[in-house]
């Protein structure tokens, strides 16, 4: 009796069940059909602006082809990295101005970033403050961000030139310097000015990275830490710094990606000099000026595998798990 | 007055100057180019904190010599250009990403977080390879085409974040309703992410408008180069004498528009930076 009377409606839900379930699978497969369908425009455009030239790219340093002539490039092997040649190396890896663009490079972007991270946290946690005005502040300190590199590039050109430039003007004002310093020429300053107008536009980025991490810390430990009296030197270390760590990983890694990657600045500010030529500064000038493409191809995809080592070590070295959005 | 009250005020005092110490830091060279902009070149040497008089003869230099208008214009369309391609690939993508569960996802994720990473340099014989093969060198198309690869990776990675934020309810009652995807996102989420695509295309805007590399290797003559080329490639007129007023007038002429849209869109600009790096 009570099972055929329980029977009747258990079988009709469980059809009902069924009915939806199988509507439900329906839509979950047209959703996942449409989701392919959508990704589709969006992963052509990406295969042919980044796959395929990225490829050619690297097929193109093993051949010797030249700018005015791409379709009759020959397969060389790996002559344009480093070849054997009449009891001498040649190629890129034997060639010091190469050597020297990586230098330049690493060097900038240890000494820049470094720089950037410091005084970015600085300015977030003034920013991070509460004080009359800081929406001002805060749409100030975001200018230099706002400036397109080029245009910065130039201002400060102009600010370190060595005749008319305000630098050297307020600096033999103060007493500092006696004789103008031609920062932009000379090779000790150069890497200096490309540094400093480099920190000078990036502040702003990680500062507000570092502010977002900032305005989600937890309140009470500061309260707490304010009623036992502890130092607030002592609580940055302590409590803050360990809790923006994750911010400023991913802060430090943009800004690392951003800056072994450098062109604009040291191009404008110093052209082709090699006191400060960038790899990526390297590569174009054998790609564009002096036309060989498989050489300066076979730069880039150096710079590429740099890159590329540079984040896989950084990823593992700081234990970061990049959110790949698991959680949807 | 006690040493506390002291200690006190000598904090507030601090805190202020530092205060002080950062907007002069962030907003000095600007305000500099401004004034250098305004000096007629007889006066360039003069190193002043205040412009003594008001010259716009750089200015009128600037703004009637024709290839440097036809470069805004060209800045204009391209920017324009890539902002509305990388939100509308970026949008449906980012639905796709954001709110369907499927196989091979946190493969694509991967993908374009790889595509931002890459150096533009690694890319650069490559991508000419494929701009001469499509006819397109020395044309602003050319340029609305490869800055696709800086664009859309970010503007899809904002928008899934956004994405994921709005609420599973309202995808539900629009499947009820029996909406296609298509129409969900046309009809119910599109207006809920206007926010955010606002935010995602004034980025782009601003990536596009910057360039520097591309535009210089891709563009060859004057009427087709974008403006930080047109401005790069000012100072290489004469070897001798830079012509600094000019540059300087043309660099706040470029960037002026940036700084309002900037500070009028501060908080969303920061937000977006903070979805794009933090959360991602």
């Amino acid at each position: 009796m009570t099972t055929s009377h329980s029977s009747a409606p258990e079988g009709a839900r469980s059809a009902a069940l069924t009915a939806r379930r199988s509507r439900g699978t329906k839509v979950r497969r047209q959703r996942v059909k449409a989701a392919w369908l959508f990704l589709t425009p969006m992963l052509i455009a990406l295969a042919l602006v980044a796959g395929w030239p990225l490829f050619r790219t690297f097929f193109l340093s093993f051949t010797d082809a030249s700018l005015s002539d791409l379709g009759t490039a020959n397969f060389i092997g790996f002559e344009n990295y480093l070849v054997h040649d009449n009891g001498r190396w040649f190629g890129i890896l034997a060639d010091s101005v190469w050597w020297q663009s990586v230098w330049n490079t690493v060097y900038f972007s240890v000494v820049s970033v470094s720089l950037e991270v410091v005084f970015g946290v600085i300015v977030a946690l003034i920013l991070n403050a509460e004080f009359k005005g800081r929406t001002i502040v805060r749409a100030a300190v975001l200018i230099p961000w706002a400036i397109p590199t080029i245009v910065s590039a130039q201002m400060w050109a102009w600010m370190l030139n060595d005749q008319f430039g305000i630098i050297n003007h307020m600096l033999m004002g103060i007493g500092v310097i006696d004789d103008p310093i031609a920062w932009t020429a000379s090779a000790t300053y150069s890497m200096w000015a490309v540094i400093m107008v480099d920190v000078w536009k990036t502040i702003p980025f990680v500062a507000l990275l570092v502010l977002a991490a900032l305005q989600m810390l937890p309140k009470d430990c500061y309260e707490a830490a304010e009623v036992d009296g502890i130092h607030p030197v002592r609580v940055f270390f302590k409590v803050t710094l360990p809790l923006i760590t994750p911010a400023l990983m991913v802060a430090v890694i943009f800004r690392l990606l951003d800056a072994l990657r450098v062109f604009d600045v040291i191009y404008v500010l110093t052209s082709n000099s090699t006191s400060t030529m960038s790899m990526s500064v390297y590569a174009r000038q054998q790609l564009v000026e002096f036309q060989d493409v498989g050489y300066g191809s076979a730069a880039s995809t150096l710079l590429f595998l740099i890159i590329a080592l540079a984040t896989i070590a950084y990823i593992y070295a700081g234990r970061k798990q990049l959110q790949l959005g698991g959680d949807a | 007055m006690t040493a506390r009250q002291l200690g006190k005020i000598a904090k507030r005092v601090g805190f202020w100057a530092l205060i002080v110490l950062i907007m002069v830091y962030a907003v000095f060279p600007f305000y500099y180019a401004v004034i250098t902009s305004l000096k007629p070149s007889s006066e360039l040497f003069r190193v002043e904190l205040w412009p003594s008089s008001w010259h716009l003869g750089n200015y009128v230099q600037i703004l009637t010599e024709a290839s440097f208008l036809r470069a805004i214009l060209n800045s204009i369309v391209v920017a324009i250009s890539v902002v509305f391609i990388a939100l509308l690939l970026g949008i449906t993508a980012s639905y796709a990403l954001g709110r369907v569960r499927f196989r091979g996802r946190s493969t694509v994720l991967l993908v374009i977080l790889g595509v931002s990473m890459f150096p533009q340099v690694a890319v650069l014989s490559g991508l000419f390879e494929v701009i001469r093969t499509l006819n397109l060198y020395n044309n602003p198309a050319g340029l609305i085409l490869s800055y696709t690869i800086f664009t859309l990776p970010f503007t899809v990675w904002v928008l899934t974040t956004f994405m994921k934020q709005l609420p599973m309810e309202l995808e539900e009652a629009a499947i009820m309703d029996g909406a296609t995807p298509w129409i969900t996102i046309t009809k119910v989420f599109l207006p809920l992410m206007w926010p955010a695509m606002a935010t995602t295309g004034l980025l782009a805007f601003i990536a596009a408008w910057n360039e520097f590399l591309f535009a210089l290797t891709f563009t060859l003559t004057d009427t087709q180069r974008t403006v930080p080329v047109a401005i790069a490639l000012l100072s290489g007129g004469s070897s001798y004498e830079l012509p600094w007023g000019p540059i300087m007038a043309a660099s706040v002429v470029v960037t002026v528009p940036l700084v309002v849209l900037v500070i009028i869109f501060q908080r969303r600009i920061v937000s977006g930076l903070t979805a794009g790096a933090v959360k991602g």
